[in-house]
């Protein structure tokens, strides 16, 4: 009697002891995650009693959609232009940190600050920050003599703005885990470099980024989930607009996505939108996987 | 109580998309003692505060609770608990911008003609009655406030630029949108540094196309903008305005524009009623900078709200005898008084309780009768379901000629192509 509980204990047990993530996984993510495939197959609006089913319509008019094919190049061109200096410089701050400093604690608190202040209050001060005619830095730029800069009418100069509040926010994150990361890799190895004579550059070069390549990876991974989902900094940095500025030019999928559910209330192409992105962030992560599958082998 | 409030709604928006699946609110069940519980859900200032510790005094047997949120989310909130069938207050304003969204589903709501409405009916003018009457022919809201028509405009800058000062004869400068242009120009030709005549197209664009009797919709709910000459000659008028060089550039509702009444970044606006109260709060160091004439082309609207009764409310009676108590001609009066909001109620324009109302920030302008004039001559527009996003459409192509991305017939083109995927 006895062994048999034992046996059920430690066979069953371990199940039960994750089942609440999972049962809460499954009310609050595989469900709402299915339920928005079933109303992506009907034209669903919002206010309206009766939700005919249409097939795939939504998706056909999606595909067809110029809009989205606009909001899917804003959003990559904006993930590309925030991610790459963002994890550049996190990589710089930590190993800077990574040194002996006084503070340190300090130091590494304050990295995190831009992180926990509101995406609200950050996407409101760097709106104005870009303002175009009392905006702080055309008058710094209107010192260097260069003109005032419209940074909400232009493509490039709006995903600029855009990215400056993205990587604020997520830098010094980034360099939190790298500098954690770094703090694993022996500091017999950085004593053999520098009695060899090899500088910081070097140093970071050749013996730290090759030894976090795994935190790498997962950082880029999960900059690339976070950066296809951009959906705040542009919604205020157009002053609550939904159309992400007059030509659509700072429009991101989840801002279009919004217009249609919450700016239109036609929660069947929401859906179909919900989805396509869905399928978007999966290709994406799956293509980080090869290449970083590859980068591993190197 | 404006148009849309944007950069604050934007805010809490935020939070919506999580949210919304969570907002169970407390339903107007009878409540301790006996007492009927009555929620009225409001946004922006609606001046009912006082109001409900009156009617609750004289009606022990009421208990009222008031909700506000902010316009944006209002709206978005109550299309989530009308879809949901349940959440809603008793009592839910209902923008105008709006109205048209929520009364094609009128049968979410009560009939207030059900309840006896149509023996209020001429308390109202006819066109806002009609403003809230649902596809079936039935009345879902009784009118709070209107928005009407005139035009703001800054007296230093005016002088500074050798136009005239006083509002009787800068009124004479624009008996029309031309007369406006014209002096416009005039104004440009001064050259004063960082000033232009106007904000940007938005505001005039609409304004303009708000005089038209028929805008965006017919009667029957057919989207006309490429039919209707009416709302290409307000995009065209705005387009003249912009290659005269008139405007400041500045988007509606941005961090620039807020800046821009204080600075003295452009010197006229069109100003619904609503307006003033945004330019005291933004603009708090230029009192008596400020001053109010008539607006082009005579009357016109834009903006005020409505109070509508959700169907799901559990007691209905009471919310009706309330909304018809809040609405009425005295309480009206009440809130003009007191928040500002101008009263949707005929009877009011010819009462000195409006008519002799002068705003001391204006210059003592004689805003209850300029607003009152315009609203009595105005000819009404009737307000199709997704006016809102049409007029983005249109508002985006107007911006995108400012911004010199493309010709005005450019933008034109790809504002109907946007439009026909609204629609």
């Amino acid at each position: 009697m006895k062994s048999w509980l034992h046996r059920a204990d430690v066979k069953a047990s371990p199940y039960l002891y994750i089942s609440p993530f999972y049962l809460l996984f499954g009310l609050l993510g595989a469900f709402p995650l299915v339920y928005t495939a079933w109303v992506s197959l009907h034209d669903w609006s919002l206010l309206e009693d009766e939700h005919p089913f249409v097939g795939l319509a939504n998706y056909k008019a999606l595909f067809a959609d110029s809009l989205f094919w606009n909001a899917l190049g804003n959003t990559a061109s904006i993930w590309v232009i925030s991610t790459v200096p963002q994890l550049l410089f996190a990589i710089l701050l930590a190993h800077i940190l990574n040194n002996r400093l006084r503070g340190q604690t300090l130091w590494r608190t304050g990295l995190l600050l831009p992180n926990v202040t509101s995406v609200v209050a950050v996407a409101i001060i760097f709106g104005q920050l870009f303002g175009r005619d009392y905006g702080m830095i055309n008058w710094v730029l209107g010192q260097f003599g260069i003109g005032h800069i419209d940074w909400q009418a232009g493509t490039a100069t709006s995903h600029i703005a855009i990215s400056a509040m993205i990587i604020w926010r997520w830098t010094g994150y980034n360099a939190l885990i790298y500098l954690a990361a770094m703090q694993a890799v022996p500091d017999s190895l950085h004593e053999a470099a520098i009695l060899d004579g090899a500088t910081s550059m070097q140093r970071l070069w050749r013996i730290t980024i090759p030894s976090i390549r795994p935190t790498i990876i997962f950082t880029v991974i999960v900059s690339t989930i976070g950066g296809l989902q951009v959906f705040a900094e542009p919604l205020l940095f157009g002053g609550g607009g939904l159309t992400g500025g007059s030509d659509g030019q700072f429009q991101t999928l989840a801002l279009y996505l919004y217009q249609a559910g919450f700016g239109r209330f036609d929660f069947g192409y929401a859906s179909a939108t919900a989805w396509l992105m869905f399928l978007v962030i999966v290709l994406a992560a799956m293509l980080n996987f090869l290449l970083t599958r590859r980068i591993r082998r190197a | 109580m404006r148009n849309l409030h944007k950069i604050g709604a934007a805010a809490l928006s935020v939070a919506l998309l999580a949210g919304v699946a969570a907002c169970g609110d407390d339903k107007g069940g009878s409540g301790s003692g006996g007492k009927v519980k009555l929620v009225v859900a409001t946004f922006g200032e609606f001046g009912y505060k006082d109001l409900y510790a009156e009617y609750m005094k004289a009606h022990p047997d009421i208990e009222i609770t008031e909700r506000v949120t902010k316009a944006e989310d209002h709206h978005k909130n109550l299309a989530a608990h009308l879809a949901t069938g349940q959440g809603a207050a008793d009592i839910e304003a209902i923008e105008e911008g709006w109205i048209g969204q929520f009364k094609a589903t009128p049968d979410k709501f009560v009939n207030l003609t059900d309840l006896g409405a149509n023996d209020l009916k001429a308390q109202w003018p006819d066109w806002k009655w009609q403003t809230s009457v649902g596809k079936n022919g039935a009345q879902i809201g009784f009118g709070t406030d209107v928005g009407g028509l005139a035009m703001c405009y800054r007296t230093d800058l005016f002088a500074k630029a050798g136009l005239p000062t006083d509002r009787e004869q800068v009124s004479a400068l624009w008996k029309d949108w031309d007369g406006y242009i014209t002096a416009g120009k005039k104004y440009a030709a001064a050259k004063l540094p960082n000033s232009a005549f106007m904000d940007g197209p938005t505001v005039m664009y609409r304004s303009v196309l708000g005089q038209f009797d028929q805008g965006l919709y017919d009667n029957q709910d057919n989207v006309i903008v490429e039919t209707n000459p009416s709302v290409r000659a307000a995009f065209d008028k705005t387009v003249e305005a912009i290659n005269a060089g008139l405007s400041a550039k500045i988007a509606a509702w941005s961090a620039d524009w807020n800046a821009g009444f204080q600075k003295g970044r452009f010197a006229t606006i069109a100003c619904p009623s609503w307006m003033m109260a945004y330019i005291q709060e933004q603009a708090k160091d230029a009192a008596g900078k400020w001053d109010i004439a008539k607006i082009p082309g005579g009357g016109g609207n834009w903006g005020g709200s409505f109070l509508t009764l959700p169907k799901q409310g559990k007691h209905q009676k009471e919310a009706y005898e309330l909304a018809k108590w809040l609405t009425s001609p005295e309480q009206q009066a009440k809130v003009f008084r007191k928040a500002g909001n101008f009263p949707s109620t005929v009877t009011l324009y010819q009462d000195p309780v409006i008519t002799d109302f002068k705003n001391p920030f204006f210059n003592n302008a004689p805003v209850g009768k300029i607003f009152s004039e315009s609203i009595t001559t105005m000819k009404a527009q009737y307000l199709g379901p997704k006016a809102g996003d049409i007029n983005t459409a249109i508002q985006n192509g107007l911006t995108r000629v400012e911004q010199g991305k493309q010709t005005p017939d450019a933008a034109w083109k790809q504002a109907l192509e946007e439009i026909k995927k609204i629609v």
